[in-house]
């Protein structure tokens, strides 16, 4: 469903959230609606102005490359939902 | 009723041997038992582990150890890792989700020998401002059980305003920890982003998320930022800065201290005139102590919930792309990898989730990237510029930390936008980086609910903050008003 802004099904999609018909209607709506009253940062003049990824820059924090303890595969597979030979099943990939 | 003590009482208590840990804990539980039924702070409860962890208190006590939280029940947010116990977030899709390890504060309150129980109730993810998207039911607030108790760390603000537990732990990424502190009248401390390892933490906004204090009264507060601050090596977003002696700074006086009002927020449209007026008179009063306010500006105040909301769902999206039905939580089959993600994202996550995926994803998608997130990242360099310069003439700033008090159940659920402006005040912090507070400063007639009063700080400036709010605290009486719970 494309609204004045986007389309929510594309987006949906590309977020890999599938959304019901009336979802879209919903979403749809309410997010045209946050995107308009975001418009008001276009009237604003950035030229000029650095973006902030972040309140302190910080770069490159390096540690050293060694082996430490971590989980043991038991404990990294106990929340999976599915499971099997120590690894985690998914559905068929390629035919 | 050990389960209204202060941290500072219980451990004073303790060490003189009048009390055990296990029989605070036992007053803790007792009163989650009288009254959560009604409020539903709690999501879950592990009594046998609490108490396993009481008596280990009571042992260090016997052996003559001393500790500013040695004994002390304390509980978590749903969003902060405690090995083996659940770790939901509010969220359907991991529900069953248990935690393989400790968040790095938990490891610290472990040291320090606090009590760790509960999992408490938020928004979905930390996502929301009225803990109405928790996917298991909106918590209530005690001083009117038909109200909002705000969000996202609405279950930790209602444990600690009805006394069952001695102090909890939030996160804030917008707001999460003022606004319900503020709506359930307690004690709320934001710190300065990279204070606090986010270590253990589960993602929303990575760049505005920081894990904070709410208490009864401000000394307690002090006391839990000093346990849980520090540089942490698995977070490389957390700062070396040295962590000092947050009681010390409980000077009581505020003579020298410049306080900035700015203008921007006593003026803004939603602003209710009983907040206001609360939030005047504690102006006054911080004058009569001795602090000097001034009126000052930061011209880019409107910005901030737009610029707000394009930084955070972009964070978002990306955050929790890592909930795909295969590793860890819900799984909804599929015939292909694709349709299982899609089925289980949309049948996992609750709707405001999916709002701010779906917006996260299209401010960060090709074509839209400049125009809306890059932008934004730009006002968010303009938004901290303009606290800077404020904090090069005022100590700290002082605002209203809500521009109403609680909301009614239902009220703004229907209208996302509106829920996102109950935020106006709280948000800006984060953008900038900076350290924020939220504490009692009143009542509104009728009903009865609580008004709170915010400061922000420098980037470090946490005992500047508590200085000011204890000194204020100490010399009104709000934060020993009690909400009626039967």
């Amino acid at each position: 469903m494309a609204g004045a802004h986007m389309d929510v099904t594309d987006v949906a999609h590309l977020a890999r959230i599938r959304l019901t018909p009336a979802e879209e209607q919903t979403l749809g709506r309410q997010l045209d609606q946050i995107l308009d009253y975001m418009e008001q940062l276009k009237g604003l003049d950035v030229s000029g102005v650095e973006p902030t990824a972040h309140p302190f820059p910080l770069v490159n924090v390096m540690r050293p490359d060694e082996a430490r303890p971590s989980l043991s595969q038991d404990e990294a597979l106990r929340n999976a939902p599915a499971p099997a030979n120590g690894l985690f099943m998914v559905p068929k990939i390629v035919e | 009723m050990l389960n209204t003590l202060t941290i500072s009482e219980t451990t004073a208590r303790l060490q003189r041997r009048e009390i055990s840990a296990r029989e605070v804990l036992a007053a803790c539980l007792d009163q989650v038992r009288r009254v959560d039924s009604k409020l539903h702070a709690f999501l879950a409860l592990d009594e046998p582990d609490a108490l396993a962890q009481a008596e280990a208190a009571d042992k260090r006590i016997a052996a003559g150890e001393q500790g500013p939280l040695l004994g002390v029940p304390i509980a978590l947010k749903d969003v902060i890792a405690v090995r083996h116990q659940r770790l939901s977030c509010g969220s359907r899709i991991l529900e069953n989700f248990v935690s393989p390890y400790d968040a790095t504060v938990t490891g610290k309150l472990r040291a320090a020998g606090a009590v760790i129980f509960g999992r408490l109730n938020m928004d979905e993810f930390a996502m929301g401002s009225s803990t109405e998207n928790s996917a298991f039911g909106p918590s209530r607030n005690p001083w009117d059980r038909e109200r909002i108790p705000g969000g996202s760390s609405g279950g930790s603000a209602v444990a600690v305003a009805a006394d069952q537990c001695i102090a909890a732990l939030g996160s804030d990424t917008g707001g999460s920890i003022r606004q319900p502190a503020a709506l359930c009248g307690c004690v709320g401390l934001k710190p300065t982003y990279g204070r606090v390892s986010r270590y253990g933490l589960v993602a929303y906004a990575s760049s505005l998320d920081q894990i904070g204090p709410f208490a009864k009264r401000v000394r307690d507060a002090a006391v839990l930022l000093g346990a849980i601050s520090g540089y942490d090596p698995k977070d490389s977003t957390s700062v070396a800065q040295p962590v000092p002696d947050y009681s010390a700074a409980l000077t009581g006086s505020l003579r020298g201290l410049r306080l900035g009002l700015p203008r921007e927020y006593f003026a803004a449209g939603g602003l209710d005139p009983q907040v206001k007026a609360a939030v005047d008179a504690a102006v006054d009063k911080l004058r009569e102590l001795g602090a000097e306010p001034v009126e000052i500006s930061l011209p880019h105040t409107d910005y901030a919930v737009a610029t707000y909301y394009i930084i955070a769902t972009a964070e978002a999206s990306a955050n929790l792309a890592r909930f795909d039905g295969v590793r860890y939580g819900l799984r909804v089959d599929g015939k292909d990898p694709i349709e299982l993600y899609g089925n289980t994202r949309g049948q996992g996550f609750g709707d405001e989730v999916k709002r701010r995926i779906i917006l996260g994803t299209y401010v960060l998608s090709s074509g839209y990237y400049d125009a809306y997130y890059l932008r934004a990242q730009k006002v968010r360099t303009l938004i901290r510029r303009d606290f800077l310069k404020a904090f090069e003439t005022v100590d700290a700033i002082v605002t209203p930390a809500t521009p109403t008090v609680a909301f009614r159940l239902g009220e703004k659920s229907q209208d996302p936008l509106q829920m996102y402006l109950s935020d106006i005040f709280t948000l800006s912090c984060n953008l900038a980086g900076i350290c924020g507070l939220s504490l009692p400063c009143g009542f509104t007639r009728s009903p009865k609910l609580p008004i709170g009063l915010q400061l922000l700080g420098r980037p470090f400036g946490e005992e500047t903050l508590l200085r000011v709010a204890h000194t204020y605290e100490q010399a009104t009486g709000w934060h020993v008003q009690k909400p009626a719970l039967d």
